[in-house]
């Protein structure tokens, strides 16, 4: 059964993975975006800051896959707030005065982690007053909001994919290419933490899952992963062998990345206040990453299996095989 | 009948009240883990018919309200200085149709203080008069605590006809007459003292609860305290230590007598859960209960104290597992011989007279003596009596640490003989724990060497000591005097052949416990006959034969096989020490056909090969059998052993303290067919051989979270808990009711706690220990297939499976010891990143492809695996898991920080 579905956010990786995956089975896909992206989807042109735009593009919507949001590690918290937490309201109370429609918001396993290592764990309540940094928060208070207005006639499901990478990734794998590339690629600890990742077909299809499943899976927040926990360090140095880039070799210590990232965002800060200093977007450290490339990060993903009756098709190796071969 | 009241008022007294006409009352609400519906006031007359007031905690009420039937009652009895509240948990998993009635005795908790202390009898008076008021319904269970115990009991043997059942924990109905009574109580009970510490100050009450391992909570210290917040309050704690009779006029004395010696005539089931590191009622007051209620099913925590439950509140369960078994008269004894079938080869555990002048036992080391069966024989009596004479009757526990030899060998059959029952522990389990073992087993006599009495003391070992050095006099002595006493006649003084029970106790050996405390294990002397007839058919063993016995356990067998027994020149606590002229001396002096030896000790004699002269060497190609048990043995050791014993078979027996032999194999025989054996026709694991006859092998599948099925099946391929059975199967754990029942489900089966699988020719193959099963996502993984297959992987030494992460959702970790390793490990690797612990790139990559289908998330580099204690061959994967789970966490700052506190310091407990 065809179904018109509006994904936000597609000139994303992951956004534009999903609405091909739509669109390649018969789905009537529009995208929603800022900047036309030249795609082969149908675009309105659009912010989700606004309330009206949000609206035109929901319009006469089956469906909507909500992955537009302010992803940045800095910036002035207004910024998020409007983006995240006001873009994700609009999305709903849109499909709400339409008379309802699936929805399937995109969110984040840091939602819900307030800094401790997590071992196999489930998925726990979204915490916007406990999460840690500006995105995790807003992203918290934008999945409350969401599952908040599940009902029969908009049944939502909350998809947490965590660390999607793939080809033509500009963040996670974009990242560290660039950064081993400039010789400045450091390991925190000794690389050994336990993390979880996404390639980024898999986390399409468990977005597409969830669609179809939002009957079964209303209500929910899943995390979705490839459930092939490796050590960070191991990631690091595979992603940079795919891309052709020289694997790590500096090694920062935790404690002294907790510092260095706490003093970095001192001066973020700083540079946000002082009219005339440059905005620094992408700061090479934070607490918050020194946090989170330090401690354990995999999750139980029998229930959202079961839930979204999908499994990962591409293995880590899999995937790194593809990476090297765009790269 | 019962006049329920309200809430009622708790008169406190002041500084300098007297109790007098105190009224029950209610504890104030917010008392944790107390729910106050439990909680009413009931009056009922006292032994003298005068009225109190008494405060109960009942669930009958809230089954009344639930429209439940009861089924059956417990009545809970406290001690002192404690209330009802010792038995909320108890209350509070009460499974349904259950009536627990705890009551505060008169003067305690919050029942009337009465103005005139009261007596044990007046005690059970009380008792008889509340729960007649109470109207107990069904068969009725006692549960008691400290003094609760007489009390209790005084009221079972006047309810005989409605008793169910009894449950004790730590009490005392009698001070054992050669023991001092407890130095705490003692001091408590100084008349200079006793008001001081028990009433005017409340010392005694915090003490009690000050006792508990690991310390409770300090919300739950309050909840025992609550009723003794005053000196006025506290009267009856002070006169409960008034009332026990130590000295023979005391007043209460003949009522504790009287109840002593009638818990004998009871024949109700009966559960005695102890905490042994009681000051107090330690373990000769458990040992004095076991004594007079010899049905009794013991639940012994090592660890715990006075307060058990509190201490281990998982005995709750136990304990409620006892009762509802109890009460379904299913009367399963869950013992491993229930349900097996009878008959089946024996050979009695006596010494062997095919051969009465052929040497029986022979000692090479130097001043050593050769013994004749005959003369064997004869000692045993001798040393029988001698035993008899100090007072060691048939059942009684007699510990034996003497080393292997004629001493030993005497003592065994002696004891025997008696009908008493053998303590066997092996100073591999290293010197704490065998003292803890020892402890374990409460035995009545310790006869060792001076160095092992030394250790019973320092341990506290109970039992009398009796010092036998190898070549000393005193075995001699002993048995002289049990010579006077036979005066020549046979046997006489002795049970005869038919006086000893089959089921009566033989043997308690114990597990060399790799993981927690060695666990004792009991055999019978039918199973200990089984056993030898399985060895005696297993390995053809036959009465005549020579045999050198550098392995304890079997080597004790030889007297019974009729077999000369040669102990070699050696240490036998270190079987290390085992050299190949020793070896070679031991054959050669009683030209043996049999060996056997520990791998440890294989492993030497093969080291220590070069040093053999021709005769030696000459000697050695008599043996056609050398057996090895006790930890895995690698096939290129026996490939050694076959050269430097070039005419012996060399079996590997599996098994455990608890059933052996299970299945044997030559691993070096299997010859063109030895891929077959280490590949596992590609399922990998250990192939042990086919089972013995006489054992039956049986595998209890896993399911996709890695529990084992009830049932066992024998279909080839089905991996799972092994399960064996038969009649030389151990016939319980000792003292550990929740262990016994666990390990014989379904009755009559050992669980081995070991995992594998049944090959198409019937073979037995291990696949590793069921606790180090990875419960992972997709399944369990048993850990010896994938390591076999990563061991392949060039330039790794060994490797160990382990899991990290939530049972369910474990992933596989391998932690890979590479071959080659100097100062910097990793680096000759080539890792990265000098010191790492994650394998470089191209190891992890390969060992990841060995290890497929089962994914693995991280591989770790170490220079070592930590091993076992006992055997030095068994990875403990227990370890290894905690070290890679630390490792893979990655810890926060934070979490670094609590790491350097001092190992499970601020440990709190959950109430």
């Amino acid at each position: 059964m065809a179904r018109t579905v509006l994904v936000t956010g597609a000139s994303g990786m992951l956004g534009r993975a999903v609405a091909d995956l739509l669109a390649r089975r018969g789905d009537d896909v529009t995208v929603m975006q800022r900047r036309t992206a030249g795609g082969r989807h149908r675009e309105r042109l659009g912010d989700v800051r606004s309330r009206a735009d949000v609206e035109r593009a929901v319009r006469g919507q089956d469906a909507v896959v909500h992955l537009a949001a302010k992803v940045d590690v800095v910036g002035p918290w207004m910024d998020f707030v409007d983006t995240n937490a006001r873009g994700t309201m609009y999305v709903v109370e849109a499909l709400r005065a339409q008379g309802g429609g699936r929805l399937v918001q995109v969110s984040s396993p840091s939602v819900a982690h307030t800094g401790r290592s997590l071992v196999g764990a489930p998925a726990a309540p979204a915490t916007p007053m406990r999460a840690r940094g500006h995105y995790a928060r807003t992203k918290a208070a934008a999945e409350l909001f969401a599952l908040n207005a599940d009902a029969p006639d908009l049944p939502v499901v909350a998809v947490r994919p965590h660390l999607v990478w793939g080809p033509g990734d500009t963040q996670l794998v974009g990242r560290i290419a660039e950064r081993a590339r400039r010789g400045r690629l450091a390991l925190v600890g000794r690389g050994t933490a336990l993390m979880d990742t996404t390639y980024v077909d898999n986390a399409a299809e468990a977005m597409v899952a969830a669609l179809d499943r939002a009957d079964v899976a209303h209500g929910q927040a899943l995390v979705v992963t490839n459930g092939e926990p490796r050590p960070v360090g191991e990631l690091v140095a595979d992603i940079c062998r795919a891309v052709g880039a020289p694997p790590p070799r500096l090694r920062v210590p935790t404690p002294l990345a907790w510092g260095l990232g706490a003093a970095v965002e001192g001066v973020v800060a700083v540079a946000e206040r002082v009219p005339g200093l440059p905005a620094i977007s992408q700061p090479p450290l934070t607490r918050f990453l020194a946090e989170q490339l330090s401690t354990a990060h995999w999750f139980d993903q029998r229930h959202t299996r079961e839930v979204l009756g999908w499994r990962p098709r591409v293995s880590i190796d899999e995937g790194l095989a593809r990476l090297a071969e765009r790269s | 009948m019962s006049d329920v009241r309200g809430p009622a008022r708790q008169h406190v007294h002041g500084p300098a009240g007297v109790s007098t006409q105190d009224a029950a009352g209610l504890p104030a609400p917010g008392v944790p883990g107390l729910d106050p519906r439990w909680s009413r006031v009931v009056d009922a007359p006292d032994a003298d018919g005068v009225r109190r007031g008494w405060h109960v905690l009942d669930t009958g009420p809230l089954l009344a309200e639930r429209g439940e039937a009861v089924v059956a009652t417990l009545l809970c009895v406290h001690g002192n200085p404690t209330w009802s509240y010792l038995w909320r948990r108890v209350l509070a998993q009460a499974p349904p149709g259950w009536r627990v009635v705890a009551v505060d005795q008169l003067g305690m908790g919050f029942s009337t203080r009465p103005a005139v202390p009261r007596t044990l009898a007046q005690r059970v008076d009380d008792l008889d008069g509340i729960t007649e008021a109470l109207a107990l319904e069904g068969p009725v269970f006692t549960l008691a605590h400290d003094w609760g115990g007489p009390v209790s009991l005084g009221w079972a043997l006047r309810h005989r006809e409605r008793l169910a059942g009894i449950v004790l924990t730590n009490t005392a109905v009698h001070q054992p007459a050669d023991s001092a009574p407890p130095a705490l109580i003692r001091l408590a009970r100084t008349p200079a003292l006793l008001d001081q510490v028990c009433r005017r100050s409340p010392l005694f009450v915090r003490a009690t609860t000050a006792l508990s391992l690991p310390p409770l909570p300090r919300e739950v210290r309050a909840g025992f305290a609550a009723p003794y917040l005053t000196s006025g309050r506290r009267a009856a704690v002070a006169d409960f230590v008034r009332d026990i009779p130590f000295e023979d006029d005391h007043p209460s004395r003949a009522a504790l007598e009287r109840i002593a010696e009638g818990v004998r005539e009871l024949e109700v089931p009966a559960l005695l859960v102890w905490g042994p590191r009681d000051p107090v009622f330690g373990e000769r007051y458990l040992a004095d209960l076991v004594e007079r209620l010899p049905q009794a099913d013991v639940q012994r925590y090592a660890d715990a104290s006075h307060l058990v439950l509190e201490d281990r509140p998982e005995g709750v369960d136990v304990l409620w597992r006892w009762l509802e078994e109890t009460l379904g008269a299913s009367a399963t004894a869950y013992r491993d011989h229930a349900e097996r079938e009878p008959g089946g080869p024996r050979l009695p555990v006596r010494v062997d007279l095919t051969h009465p002048d052929r040497p029986a036992v022979v000692e090479l080391r130097e001043g050593g003596r050769s013994v004749s069966f005959a003369e064997l024989a004869a000692a045993v009596d001798d040393v029988a009596r001698g035993l008899a004479l100090r007072g060691i009757r048939p059942g009684d526990r007699v510990a034996l640490l003497v080393p292997p030899g004629a001493e030993l060998t005497t003592l065994v059959y002696a004891v025997w003989r008696l009908g008493a029952v053998v303590v066997v522990a092996d100073a591999g389990l290293g010197l704490g724990r065998l003292g803890g073992a020892l402890r374990s087993a409460a035995p009545r006599l310790v006869v060792g060497i001076v160095r092992a009495l030394a250790l019973a003391a320092t341990t506290r070992v109970p039992g009398e000591r009796l010092r036998v050095e190898p070549g000393g006099p005193e075995l001699e002595a002993l048995a002289l005097l049990g010579r006077g006493l036979g005066a020549g006649r046979d046997g006489a003084g002795l049970p005869g052949p038919d006086e000893v029970a089959e089921d009566a106790d033989g043997a308690v050996l114990f597990t060399s416990g790799a993981t927690g405390p060695p666990k004792g294990v009991v055999y019978t002397r039918d199973q200990l006959a089984a056993q030898l007839a399985v060895l005696r058919d297993t390995f053809g063993l036959a009465p005549g034969e020579r045999l050198v016995a550098a392995f304890a356990p079997f080597a004790l067998y030889g007297p019974a096989l009729g077999m000369t027994s040669a102990v070699p020149d050696m240490d036998v606590t270190a079987p290390g020490t085992l050299t190949a002229s020793a070896l070679a001396d031991a054959v050669r002096a009683v030209d043996a056909s049999v060996v056997f030896a520990a791998p440890a000790a294989l492993r030497n004699v093969v080291a220590t090969a070069e040093g053999l002269d021709a005769a030696r060497r000459a000697a050695l190609a008599g043996p056609r059998l050398v057996l090895s048990a006790g930890a895995p043995v690698p096939l290129a050791l026996l490939e050694e052993v076959r050269r430097l014993l070039p005419a012996a078979e060399t079996q590997t027996p599996y098994g455990m303290t608890e059933a052996l032999p299970v299945a044997t194999l030559d691993p070096t025989t299997v010859g063109t067919a030895e891929g077959d054996v280490r590949g596992g026709g590609g399922k990998g694991g250990v192939c042990v051989g086919a089972p013995v006859a006489g054992v039956q092998v049986g595998i209890a599948g896993l399911d996709a979270l890695g529990v084992p099925a009830t049932r066992p099946a024998t279909e080839p391929g089905v991996v799972g808990e092994i399960l064996v059975r038969g009649a030389h199967v151990k016939d319980r754990y000792d003292r550990d009711w929740a262990r016994q029942r666990a390990s014989t489900t379904p009755p009559g089966w050992h669980r081995t706690g070991d995992v594998g699988r049944l090959d198409l020719h019937g073979r037995l193959w291990v696949e590793g220990r069921l606790a180090h099963v990875v419960r992972g996502a997709d399944g369990p993984v048993t850990p010896y297939p994938v390591e076999d297959r990563v061991r392949g992987v060039a330039g790794v030494e060994t490797a160990a499976v382990v899991g990290v992460g939530p049972e369910g959702a474990q992933q596989v970790v391998v932690v890979v010891v590479p071959a080659l390793r100097a100062a910097a490990p990793a680096r000759l690797l080539g890792a990265p990143l000098g010191g790492a612990v994650l394998a470089p790139a191209g190891v992890a990559a390969a060992v990841r492809r060995a290890a497929a289908p089962v994914p693995v998330s991280a591989v770790l580099v170490r220079d070592w695996l930590p091993v076992d204690v006992r055997h030095a061959s068994k990875v403990d994967r227990t370890a290894l898991a905690d070290w890679a789970d630390g490792v893979l966490h990655g810890r926060s700052p934070a979490g670094r920080l609590r790491r350097l506190l001092p190992h499970g310091a601020p440990r709190r407990r959950s109430r």
